[in-house]
């Protein structure tokens, strides 16, 4: 089926077409905004900063197609979005729409507190582009599918922050667009809702509307997205299938992540180095990425420059919310040989890669005596990358046999 | 899939002050105008009856002052009827102007966040002064009647006034918006432009008691035409019309004129800035 899906939107029209698309912001070094500043410094507002917030972006977005547009903050995601919206002018290039596009990019924009669901409803809905009919009409359905009957005449105050995004959403999807923009609004409400609200772009994408979509979250882009742009610093890096773009992502973010990286030396300055490390996959090669229930080294090279006698070698695993998820350590295999000064050793722990499709970091650290003082922590000096095809929520996902006896 | 229209694709490069949808730009308009005028006086007790406050305790003090203290309007036949007449439709304009300049500022979650036609911003303003006008100018109703002032045919040019009240709220409203968005100092510069307005057009005295040397430089101010007009029209058959206060019905057309090229001035200035009034805010 999923086949047949990529081959229809290879054949659909394009519903978006941005050719060649360029933005910048103008950040004055200090902003001279009255009359009177200007009158004194009158050269001054001639600093300013260009910032580039899309560089020469082109794109195409088949009609029905689930289309991510993904990257770090600052990357111009949100900028990209908001010249698709037609919010802001684009300086160069040219965006051409094939259908009706969702005028908004944010839930219940014009919300206000002081007014009821009912009168904000109506409001929100003209605003995003219904008639008054068009919104008297809907409007039992806007609230029956917030689940919101009961608190209709109550002022908007007075609803939880839950509740009045529930109404956003809501009223958003009655707009009658062909293309429809979304800026991170899955994360939203409890549980119940945001399952409905899964439910509702499962149905949108049947629908065969077109969906534009930004967002951090790459579970949902996996899940949802036929095709994904991966932006960053205002530059198209790369547009393709989900898993390999959301591998780059992680690739991009853990760059990052390396070059801040701090070695920390309990025992003032280095008397003992970490100098790098890495991760090979089952045929030896280092790779940022393997995959799950393959055979993994994680390695790191250490230089001594005084004598350590019983040295303990360790390397800790910590996935993206910082929770330690194994320590690989020496003491599971007894005292280790002393050092000399000035010798050098490469580490490795070889393991059953079992852990979970996400992305983790690598703290290799040297401790010495017992009980172990530690020497050296170089953190998250690298990054490792599980990939699997079959994601269970879990943390490990320990290989199981199964047997089921019919009786 | 295929069921999509197969319509010349669109292309723009950005948002523009009015759109090619008018409908949806009416809807906005009076949508924004509405709940403004909902939200102003929603929760408190005695509602509009605020709005209608100022104007009246304004007119109460300078018609103390103007008729008991200075005896200025003595030699005027229905002083106070002109008086509250003129403060309403002076307080039209202050209003829509002075709410106007930061009116683009005030909307900044909207802006940027939806895409529809900017000009609906300062429109929406205008038109909300637009309701608050129409329920005071009940109230001056009752006192002309009070006063014993009975309809004429001349009330029929009621609407126009108002309609040149509005054009040159709506043209300055429009200018100073844009403005303010870039420049700042725009608020308390147009609060100073207002207060000079307010004493160098005929809102407490008329415009025949401006000595000569003065008087054609006050009759040029378009706010002076329609206050004058109105006293002719409304009040007093027997005061003069704006064409003689002018100095010839033919030099009326420098007011008019002064009218449409603030309002062509507003309209391009709030035009050209458009495209980049979102990321400018």
């Amino acid at each position: 089926m999923a086949e047949g899906r990529a081959e229809l939107l290879e054949q659909a029209p394009a519903a978006v077409s941005v050719e060649r698309v360029s933005k910048a912001f103008r950040l004055p070094h200090q902003r001279y905004s009255t009359l009177k500043e200007r009158a004194l410094h009158p050269f001054a507002s001639s600093t300013y900063d260009v910032l580039q917030a899309l560089d020469d972006v082109s794109f195409d977005v088949r009609a029905g197609e689930f289309f991510g547009i993904v990257g770090r903050n600052g990357s111009g995601k949100s900028t990209m979005l908001k010249c698709l919206a037609g919010i802001y002018s684009v300086d160069e290039g040219e965006i051409a729409v094939n259908g009706r596009l969702s005028p908004f990019i944010e839930l219940g924009v014009g919300f206000n507190p002081e007014l009821t669901a009912r009168d904000n409803v109506m409001i929100n809905a003209i605003m995003l582009g219904l008639t008054r009919k068009q919104a008297r009409e809907r409007f039992d359905d806007i609230i029956a599918f917030a689940e919101l009957e009961e608190f209709v005449d109550l002022k908007l105050k007075n609803y939880s922050s839950g509740m009045s995004i529930r109404l956003g959403f809501s009223t958003a999807i009655q707009v009658d667009a062909d293309i429809v923009l979304v800026d991170e609004v899955l994360a939203v409400g409890d549980a119940a809702f945001q399952a409905k609200c899964f439910g509702e772009f499962e149905r949108l994408r049947r629908e065969g509307r077109t969906i534009l979509f930004v967002t951090h979250d790459m579970g949902t882009v996996e899940r949802f997205c036929d095709r994904v742009m991966l932006l960053e610093r205002g530059e198209v890096v790369d547009i393709g299938q989900p898993r390999p773009i959301a591998q780059q992502y992680a690739e991009l973010n853990f760059g990052r992540a390396s070059a801040a990286r701090a070695q920390v030396s309990a025992d003032g300055p280095a008397a003992v180095r970490i100098t790098a490390a890495w991760c090979e996959d089952e045929t030896g090669e280092r790779a940022l990425a393997v995959d799950q229930g393959s055979s993994c080294r994680a390695c790191f090279d250490v230089e001594f420059d005084r004598a350590v006698d019983q040295p303990l070698f360790a390397i800790t695993f910590r996935n993206d919310v910082r929770h330690t998820i194994f320590v690989a350590t020496s003491a599971q295999h007894g005292p280790q040989e002393p050092f000399a000064a000035g010798e050098r050793a490469t580490v490795c722990f070889e393991f059953p890669n079992w852990l979970a499709p996400t992305r983790y970091t690598l703290t290799p650290s040297v401790s010495e005596g017992v009980p172990p003082q530690e020497l050296i922590r170089a953190d998250d000096l690298t990054a490792l990358i599980v990939e699997s095809g079959m994601a269970t929520g879990s943390v490990v996902d320990v290989p199981t046999a199964l047997e089921v006896i019919r009786r | 899939m295929s069921s999509h229209p197969t319509i010349a694709p669109t292309t723009f490069r950005g948002p523009s002050a009015i759109g090619d949808d008018l409908r949806r730009f009416w809807s906005l308009t009076y949508t924004l105008a509405k709940t403004d005028f909902k939200l102003r006086f929603f929760g408190s007790a005695l509602g509009y009856l605020w709005s209608l406050m100022r104007p009246l305790l304004l007119f109460g003090v300078l018609y103390f002052v103007f008729t008991e203290i200075v005896r200025f309007g003595d030699g005027v036949k229905h002083y106070p009827v002109y008086l509250l007449s003129s403060i309403v439709l002076f307080t039209f304009f202050s209003e829509t102007t002075s709410r106007g300049v930061t009116s683009l500022v005030d909307r900044e979650n909207l802006l940027r966040k939806i895409r529809f036609p900017r000009m609906v911003i300062p429109l929406s303003v205008a038109l909300h002064s637009l309701f608050n006008l129409t329920l005071n100018l009940i109230v001056v109703f009752v006192f002309i009647f009070a006063s014993g002032i009975e309809p004429t045919l001349d009330w029929l040019q009621i609407p126009l006034l108002v309609g040149v009240m509005v054009v040159l709220s709506t043209g300055v409203t429009m200018l100073v918006a844009a403005l303010f968005v870039r420049f700042r100092d725009m608020q308390p510069i147009w609060e100073v432009v207002l207060q000079l307005l307010f004493y160098g057009s005929p809102v407490i005295y008329v415009i025949t008691e401006v000595p000569e040397s003065f008087r054609e430089l006050v009759a040029y101010n378009p706010i002076a035409v329609v206050l004058t007009q109105w006293r002719h029209a409304v009040i007093d058959q027997s005061a003069p019309t704006a064409g003689t206060a002018v100095g010839g019905i033919e030099l009326l057309i420098v007011p008019l004129a002064i009218v449409a090229a603030v309002f062509a001035l507003g309209l391009w200035v709030f035009t050209r800035e458009a495209p980049r009034i979102a990321e400018n805010l």
